[in-house]
């Protein structure tokens, strides 16, 4: 294709470690000098960023994501295979980096523009939309080191988007500055995306990757391990959180097409999970605000201390409508036996928007998945929800209000 | 030739930092600049008070009381340039680890950064000596006209060893804490408070091989001697200045691509 932005083509970055200063000095100059040790934070990573997409890069501490992200930007070398890149890159990887405590913001943005490769004519430029968009007031023209933390991200966030980059990096730096000030930074990277730029960024936050991102990549180990759609990749990492041994995890695809991430040891399961209206049958559709039951029967394949049923209901992009599970509702079934069947009825209001929505379920010991995991399936089961008897609303819950109107006798 | 355009292209930046630099060193100071002059003024004067008052150190050859006290300032003004931009050369890519990791600009910036701030410094301070010397009646000579050719050589001398030692710094912390050793021992082999004509004859030859020494008798010819300096002297000390800074620029194009490996 040919609106490629960034090319990662079979990637590898090695560190090395010499004996001593002077063997590595010597390699320097005679490449037959081998290091002492080598590590290896990116193996072999390829991929390709369009224009106007955005991808999302997760993995866990560790996996290379920041070290891709720094040979993306250029600030470390590749050991082998090649990055293309076709236009000029902003990177927020860490905001504030360059600034003088003892310069105010003006003269701040005057030193680190240029660190960052602007001319001097284009600082005189930009200068006025930043002092705008930070919205610091008079600070802008007070010593840096007198910034509230807030500020002080507000004014560097704002000299990193100044211009419209072709690619913007991001590296877990968005939820900084206050509430308006994160919506008003969100909304400027979805402007720039309208506009064609494109967005690789790299965050924990499935929230950001599933608004954001056209598509995500998982990389554990300098290899990436998954790519394809936000939600998909996302509850496969979640499954390897949840399994550190990285074996149990299956994938299966389902009829639309999407993919289900199963995970865990197996000590218990779910063998039948269904929703049911209140006569009793099972619906795939039901109505906004219906009265409607889920049962899910377990079953136990070995002796277990403690058996907790956790569930989330999820809107067609992943995002956790509502979820809990019965360590919190204080339903604990303690000292459990191989062979022990249970069923839990949930019953519950259907008061989400119009659209459709998937179950996941998750069988643990505690109010975590993490310390003992024996089932977790995502999208465990398919329900949408219509509009049958309520008027037109928007958004993703039914509130049912009640709306008064009084005329006034002026 | 991509260091020089790469440097031109960053002059704003470079020029902008050096401000910022200067700024930031005695910022919430009261009288902020003025330490840049008082610190090798107050080091001259404790030299001054100790050793010609307490030790009765003379000058030869020179009708003037303050003779002594002029010598110390000209020979600190020289190695304050040389030590200034060693000691900030060695640190300076430490120091800016995390602009080197995360943001892609030319890294030979750096070095010049702390060039440019070392050269200013020194003018400010000559500046200062200049007045304090009129004051004293000893007034400056003709011969000032050729200080600018002192700064350059010791400028590319410092510069040179700074960027080796700076490189080699990222990769082994202990460069450092040697530097800090040596140098102050390199300071007491330079006449700087002593005249090279009271040293005996068994370390006549580390005078004699030490290239810092004709170059800060550049300072003490002109500022207290009032004659031009000696050009023969400074053979050795620019062919070496030269050798440095053609090795610290190979260093740095070789070393480029794993300083923020190391970092």
């Amino acid at each position: 294709m040919s609106n490629i932005v960034l090319k990662v083509n079979h990637v590898k970055k090695q560190f090395n470690s010499y004996k001593s200063l002077f063997q590595r000095i010597l390699s320097w100059f005679n490449p037959s000098i081998k290091p002492l040790k080598s590590f290896d934070a990116v193996k072999d990573i390829t991929f390709n960023l369009h224009k106007g997409e955005s991808i999302g890069l997760i993995g866990q501490n560790g996996a290379g994501k920041s070290t891709l992200l720094k040979l993306i930007v250029g600030t470390i070398q590749p050991t082998k295979g090649k990055i293309q890149v076709y236009g000029k890159v902003s990177a927020i990887l860490e905001l504030g980096i360059g600034f003088n405590p003892a310069l105010t913001g003006y003269e701040n943005i005057k030193q680190t523009a240029g660190l960052l490769g602007y001319s001097q004519k284009d600082i005189e430029k930009i200068i006025p939309d930043i002092e705008d968009f930070a919205e610091i007031g008079e600070f802008f023209h007070q010593e840096f080191r007198t910034y509230s933390s807030g500020m002080q991200a507000r004014l560097a966030f704002s000299l990193a988007t100044a211009t419209r980059p072709e690619i913007l990096i991001i590296d877990e730096v968005l939820a900084v500055g206050d509430a308006y000030f994160q919506h008003k930074s969100f909304n400027r990277i979805r402007e720039f995306r309208e506009q064609g730029s494109a967005i690789l960024m790299v965050t924990h936050d499935r929230g950001a990757i599933q608004s954001i991102c056209d598509k995500a990549i998982l990389i554990e180990n300098g290899l990436v391990i998954r790519e394809g759609p936000p939600e998909e990749v996302f509850d496969f990492y979640n499954a390897i959180i949840a399994d550190k041994e990285n074996k149990n995890i299956q994938t299966k695809e389902m009829e639309d097409g999407k993919i289900q991430v199963s995970s865990g040891t197996g000590e218990a399961k779910v063998i039948e999970i269904g929703l049911y209206d209140k006569n009793e049958n099972k619906v795939e559709f039901a109505g906004v605000g219906d009265k409607l039951t889920l049962k899910i029967k377990v079953k136990c394949n070995a002796n277990l201390d403690k058996l907790v049923l956790g569930y989330s209901i999820k809107d067609r992009l992943g995002q956790i409508m509502f979820g809990t599970n019965t360590w919190h509702t204080q339903q604990i079934i303690n000292e459990v036996t191989a062979g022990d069947t249970f069923v839990f009825s949930i019953k519950f209001n259907a008061n989400f928007g119009v659209g459709s929505y998937s179950i996941q379920t998750a069988l643990v010991d505690s109010d975590t998945h993490l310390t003992a995991n024996y089932e977790w399936v995502d999208l465990a089961y398919i329900f949408s929800l219509v509009n049958n008897d309520k008027y037109i609303f928007n958004g993703c819950i039914w509130n049912d209000p009640e709306i008064e109107i009084q005329k006034l006798i002026t | 030739m991509g260091y020089l355009r790469a440097v031109i292209n960053y002059r704003h930046f470079i020029y902008a930092s050096i401000k910022g630099e200067m700024k930031g060193r005695f910022a919430r100071s009261r009288i902020g600049a003025l330490w840049f002059i008082l610190h090798p003024l107050a080091m001259a004067l404790i030299y001054a008070l100790v050793l010609s008052e307490v030790l009765g150190a003379k000058i030869g050859g020179v009708d003037n009381k303050a003779a002594y006290s002029i010598y110390l300032m000209a020979g600190i003004a020289g190695w304050g340039l040389f030590s200034e931009i060693v000691n900030r050369g060695i640190t300076i890519f430490i120091e800016q680890e995390s602009a080197l990791k995360k943001i892609m600009f030319p890294r030979i910036c750096l070095p010049i950064i702390v060039l440019g701030h070392a050269i200013i410094n020194q003018f400010i301070l000559i500046l200062a000596i200049f007045v304090i010397f009129c004051f004293y009646g000893h007034f400056p000579t003709i011969h000032w006209l050729a200080l600018p050719l002192g700064i350059i050589i010791i400028s590319a001398f410092g510069m040179g060893l700074g960027l080796i030692l700076g490189i080699l710094n990222v990769f082994s912390r202990d460069i450092a804490q040697f530097m800090a050793v040596i140098l102050n021992l390199w300071f007491w082999l330079t006449p700087i408070v002593y005249t090279p004509d009271i040293v005996p004859d068994s370390i006549a030859p580390a005078l004699y091989y030490n290239p810092i020494a004709p170059l800060v008798r550049i300072y003490q010819d002109i500022i207290l001697y009032n004659t031009w300096p000696d050009t023969n002297s400074l053979l050795f000390p620019i062919t070496l200045s030269a050798i440095f800074l053609i090795i610290g620029l190979i260093i740095f194009k070789k070393a480029s691509a794993e300083i923020v490996d190391e970092l």
